[in-house]
């Protein structure tokens, strides 16, 4: 893990900006619900985001539709649908929303990806227990860059 | 969508709703009427009580299931929560613990208790907020000078279903005032309190989004008017508290014990919440 971020690290700097690695959740930088720097300082992988859409800690299928991911079975309906969400939203704001939601749609439903404290009795995952020390976020820096990738491949116009 | 939306939900939310209503599959209840064994009506939908505030009209869960679930609750032969009732009919007649005594020898027919359900959780003498299950482990320990069951133990949950049988079919009502205040604000506040990592609230869920899927879940109102309920996924009667439990998991969090003082409360919040429905246990679900 530690050699992947260096070697991420040493690929931006070539691309001519430091990353310094992942910021803590609480160090990201919102503008307005969005942000504007990648978390990972890695494109991400929308293969991947694909995947975190449907299972783990992602599961954004269980709120949202989309017709893209219709080979998998059971879309909610708590969220709106999220076909075209390239066309309404920047990349920056994509990141913003599914990083904590909560800062451009305050009392929202959606969870918060990108955050790993200030819970109400927080559990060690669907154990029902309490966790051992600090939570980790719902997905990783790099996770939520690969959901993003994913997010942005969803195109009407 | 038939019900009012909470003020306060934003505009990407009432688009969600509009999804909701484009997908005709699924959407609120459906129209069908509850008559168990071809003459006991159950009251399936409501006027909310005057206490809700954000939902005009309370619905059984049972509306929100699939006509094959449905069925098994239509006839006590189909409804697989009946051998369980059976099995306390006999315990209610046995001997048990020191004292010599059954349940029957001070209640004699099980029939004497029509009524009780109806009006549970209620506040005892001593001012503590009592469950049927309370009731029950008294009787055992005091009267009975025997063991304690387990609180969503086979014994005890078919016992409380056995009880709530004697009611079946009369309407929730459960008081909120008086002694009962205190306890009845505790369990609202619980409600729509946004636990564990995924920070959801029962609210979030059974008051906002009643009728919706969440993934393969079509969410009910979370009405409790139905238990003890005999869920098909674990092939048993589930106890009111497990179900608490079970959901607030589900939300990443550290959840509260069966028989804890939060889930008596939280019990009467819900239980308030269907006053107006019929009690309805054993209810079968998916
Ligand atoms: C528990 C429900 C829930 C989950 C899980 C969830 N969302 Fe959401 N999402 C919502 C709701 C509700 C909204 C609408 C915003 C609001 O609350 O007003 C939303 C809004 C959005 C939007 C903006 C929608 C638009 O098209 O305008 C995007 C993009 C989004 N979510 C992506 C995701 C992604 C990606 C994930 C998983 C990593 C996810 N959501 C998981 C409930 C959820
Ligand atoms: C993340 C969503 C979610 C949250 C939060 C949630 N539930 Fe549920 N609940 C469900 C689902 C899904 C079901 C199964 C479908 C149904 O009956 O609604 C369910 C079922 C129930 C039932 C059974 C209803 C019946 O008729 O059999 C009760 C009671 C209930 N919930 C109460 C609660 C309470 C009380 C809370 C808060 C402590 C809560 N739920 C929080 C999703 C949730």
């Amino acid at each position: 893990m530690k050699r992947t971020w260096m070697l991420a690290a040493a690929g931006v700097v070539v691309a001519g900006s430091a990353f310094a690695g992942p910021p803590e959740p609480s160090e990201v930088v919102f503008e307005d619900g969005a942000v504007s720097n990648s978390l990972s300082g890695v494109p991400g992988d929308p293969e991947n985001g694909r995947q975190i859409m449907n299972k783990g800690a992602g599961n954004c299928i269980a709120c949202h539709e989309v017709t893209a991911l219709s080979d998998l079975p059971f879309h909610g309906e708590i969220g709106p649908m999220l076909d075209g969400a390239a066309d309404r939203w920047t990349e920056a704001e994509l990141r913003g929303i599914v990083a904590n939601a909560k800062i451009m749609f305050p009392e929202s439903m959606m969870p918060s990806f990108y955050k790993n404290d200030g819970y109400i009795r927080p559990g060690d995952a669907y154990s029902g227990k309490a966790p051992d020390g600090l939570l980790g976020p719902l997905l990783t820096a790099q996770e939520i860059e690969d959901v993003v990738a994913f997010l942005m491949t969803l195109k009407e116009e | 969508m038939n019900r009012m939306s909470a003020p306060g939900l934003s505009a990407a939310t009432a688009i969600a709703v509009v999804t909701g209503l484009a997908a005709p599959a699924f959407g609120g209840p459906d129209d069908d009427e509850l008559i168990i064994n071809g003459d006991t009506t159950i009251i399936t939908e409501a006027p909310a009580p005057d206490h809700m505030e954000y939902i005009s009209t309370i619905y059984s869960g049972w509306r929100f299931r699939t006509d094959e679930t449905q069925a098994l609750e239509e006839d006590d032969f189909d409804n697989p929560a009946m051998l369980a009732v059976d099995a306390a009919l006999e315990a209610f007649d046995t001997v048990e613990g020191d004292a010599g005594e059954s349940c029957a020898s001070c209640h004699g027919d099980v029939e004497s208790f029509a009524g009780l359900t109806a009006h549970m959780p209620k506040v005892g003498e001593d001012g503590n907020l009592v469950v049927m299950e309370d009731l029950i482990n008294e009787c055992r320990t005091d009267r009975m000078q025997t063991e304690a069951w387990k609180w969503s133990g086979d014994d005890m949950q078919s016992m409380v279903a056995l009880i709530g049988l004697q009611s079946r079919g009369m309407t929730m009502d459960v008081a909120i005032d008086g002694p009962a205040a205190p306890f009845w604000q505790q369990g609202k506040d619980m409600y729509y309190t946004r636990y564990g990592q995924l920070e959801l609230s029962c609210a979030n869920c059974h008051e906002d989004n009643w009728g919706n899927m969440i993934r393969a879940d079509h969410l009910s109102q979370g009405q409790i008017n139905g238990f003890p309920t005999y869920r098909l996924k674990q092939a048993k009667l589930i106890s009111k508290h497990n179900r608490f439990r079970g959901c607030i998991r589900d939300t990443r969090a550290e959840t509260f014990a069966e028989g804890s003082d939060e889930f008596r409360a939280l019990e009467l919040y819900v239980a308030s919440r269907g006053n107006g429905l019929s009690v309805e246990t054993p209810a079968v679900r998916q």
